[in-house]
């Protein structure tokens, strides 16, 4: 019967409800967006030198990218229930997802590194051809966003802490936990464009 | 002005008790199950490499990224239930972007430099 009760709330507060606040949208639509362009230039400059590229890409573990498409797609979900812990008023609940969603970012960043590193060790760095400058500016790009979101992660872990929150200290929760799903969905994108596209 | 987030949703209905597991119950985990399958067959498209069709491969590779970029938006950000507009506006971005990569990836390496 609580279950049921609690669905039709968490339906009544879908309907027609902005998660975080307009302001924080312009800036993720914008960052898309921007992001968007990166991708098309990409495909473009790998239109001109196929070979090039589709020999540069075979040189990726293509291991990493899953892992850490695996570790961003899991510190999402922590997110998400994490947000709707703090709904609830369970702040155990959503210090524990916030904490675990950290964790999983901090793993991205760990195998990031084991890899850039791997790469530079083989002499594979940005001037070696288009492909790696872009490989580099990209995924860099990516994991700059990335450190934002951690320090997001931070705040959704003292907010979570706290007993009580103003709507408008909950609509910034919700923008935060927003910004964060869209590092994941930038790497959702990223991944294939780098890793699969032949 | 300090509003119990609880309070300013559920007009007045608190439930007993809240445990992870009634969190989970959702459609959004149904959605993180597909979208750890979806990068799994991405995975084993993409690193086929005996694959004929490696244009194949790759336009289903990158349609599927979209596919999934739309339910991150719709069931993790929330969009699904967002005002009209807000949700208008991401799902054009996955169609558009999604579309303009698929074509740029086919027709771009017939076209002159």
């Amino acid at each position: 019967v609580h279950d049921s009760a609690q669905s039709l709330n968490d339906r009544r507060v879908a309907v027609r409800h902005t998660p975080g606040e307009i302001g924080m949208w312009i800036f993720i639509l914008g960052d898309m967006t921007m992001f968007a362009v990166c991708f098309i230039l990409f495909l473009i400059y790998r239109s001109r030198n196929v070979a090039v590229f589709n020999e540069s890409a075979t040189r990726l573990n293509s291991i990493f990218g899953v892992i850490n498409t695996l570790l961003l797609l899991t510190s999402s979900i922590g997110v998400v229930v994490g947000v709707r812990a703090i709904r609830r008023r369970v702040n155990i609940i959503a210090s524990g997802c916030f904490v675990g969603a950290f964790l999983c970012g901090l793993g991205f960043c760990l195998l990031k590194s084991l890899e850039y590193s791997d790469k530079i060790h083989h002499g594979i760095t940005p001037g070696a051809n288009d492909f790696w400058m872009y490989f580099y500016l990209l995924t860099g790009l990516h994991l700059f966003h990335l450190v934002m979101g951690l320090g997001g992660l931070s705040y959704l872990f003292m907010k979570s802490r706290q007993p009580f929150l103003t709507v408008r200290q909950f609509a910034f929760v919700e923008g935060v936990g927003c910004f964060w799903h869209m590092v994941d969905l930038l790497w959702i994108v990223l991944f294939p464009l780098l890793y699969f596209v032949r | 002005l300090t509003i119990n987030s609880e309070f300013k949703e559920s007009s007045g209905t608190l439930p007993a008790r809240t445990t992870l597991r009634n969190l989970l119950r959702a459609r959004f985990t149904v959605v993180w199950f597909f979208l750890i399958a979806a990068t799994l067959v991405s995975w084993r498209l993409g690193s086929a490499h005996g694959i004929s069709n490696h244009e194949l491969a790759t336009v289903t590779i990158l349609v599927i990224a979209f596919i999934k970029v739309r339910f991150v938006g719709m069931d993790f950000m929330e969009l699904r239930g967002a005002p009209r507009a807000l949700r208008l506006a991401f799902e054009m971005y996955c169609l558009i972007v999604g579309s303009a990569l698929v074509i740029i990836y086919v027709i771009g390496p017939m076209t002159p430099n």
